[in-house]
């Protein structure tokens, strides 16, 4: 069983990787929080594909969401969601106040530009793991206050 | 039901899932093998430097005082806390400066296959760039290597462990003998 540690080196380093011949132009920017954002999403299809494909076991999106929130969040980041909110109309927004994958990051503004790199990956695990639940949405995420994030869940209706 | 669905998502999973998603992104940004063997090795070095402090700060070992020591708690307290496994330590030279440590499984390669096209790819590399970086930062240079791996059928994979040198800390001229002999940890 790996270490969470482990996992969060892994992640800072990827993003390292991703960046390291950036210009830092906004389309290169653009380019490399896709290939984050990609990489999470398989990743995120990956784990959720020991879960049996029966979204029968879900009685609606919103049962969906809730386990997002609580078990598979709880698996990955050793927490839950902090709040969750719906609009009712497919829109979710998830609330971290600590998200842990930003603990590299000091709080302050000044690195508020870089913390979308630190969000993408997570951001395609969710969009992943939905897909493989039957759900196709979009996600994206912002950082208001560190360590605190938001992430909304937009679901695409087919 | 939801307590159910806890035990079938294993978060060790994440880490073994996210490694093989790197490994295709590399392949796919690299011509060949051995330009990703290089890369992994740098990206292992790199979380090396920094995982070492993790473990100081998590375990509760001392200062080794040989490279048989070192083999030890880098197989029996380090491997065991981020990866979960704890590999054998054997095949000691007889100046004792190199050593195996043999997996009998290697958590990196769950559910993996190597395509046919990258019979030289090294896919745990990286492990051998934290085992690198992590030593150097305890003053000690090290050559790491696979000798055997799974993913290319060997029965067992098997890390090879070289002690080269012992590095002199840098420190600023001024210092006195005292500070000096006081280690890293």
């Amino acid at each position: 069983m790996a270490d969470e540690a482990l996992f969060q080196f892994l992640h800072n380093e990827v993003i390292q990787y991703i960046y390291k011949s950036a210009e830092g132009g906004e389309t290169e920017n653009g380019r490399n929080i896709t290939k984050l954002e990609n990489m999470g999403f398989r990743v995120g299809q990956g784990l959720i594909e020991r879960f049996t494909k029966d979204t029968a076991r879900f009685k609606d999106e919103l049962d969906i969401m809730k386990f997002i929130c609580k078990d598979f969040w709880t698996c990955v980041f050793k927490k839950q969601i902090d709040n969750l909110r719906t609009n009712h109309q497919g829109i979710y927004v998830l609330q971290d106040n600590k998200f842990r994958l930003l603990s590299q990051l000091s709080a302050g503004k000044q690195y508020l530009e870089h913390a979308p790199k630190y969000l993408a990956f997570t951001c395609g695990l969710v969009r992943g793991s939905l897909s493989n639940l039957g759900v196709k949405s979009i996600v994206t995420a912002e950082v208001s206050v560190m360590p605190a994030c938001k992430f909304q869940v937009m679901i695409q209706k087919l | 039901m939801l307590m159910f669905c806890c035990c079938l998502l294993q978060n060790s999973e994440l880490f073994t899932l996210t490694y093989g998603a790197l490994v295709t992104q590399l392949c796919k940004d690299y011509e060949n093998d051995e330009e990703v063997n290089k890369q992994l090795d740098k990206m292992g070095y790199n979380i090396g430097v920094r995982l070492i402090e993790d473990f100081l700060a998590r375990s509760s070992v001392g200062r080794c005082q040989d490279f048989r020591e070192t083999a030890d708690v880098i197989a029996k307290v380090a491997f065991k806390m981020y990866l979960g496994i704890t590999p054998s330590v054997t095949n000691w030279s007889p100046a004792g400066d190199e050593f195996s440590l043999i997996l009998e499984n290697n958590p990196l390669v769950d559910f993996v296959e190597l395509p046919d096209n990258h019979s030289t790819l090294i896919y745990s590399n990286l492990l051998c760039g934290v085992l690198r970086g992590a030593l150097e930062m305890v003053q000690m240079a090290v050559d790491v290597r696979f000798a055997q791996d799974t993913l290319r059928g060997d029965n067992v994979t098997e890390i090879r462990m070289k002690f080269i040198k012992r590095i002199e800390e840098n420190l600023p001229a001024g210092d006195d003998q005292e500070e000096r002999k006081m280690v890293f940890y």
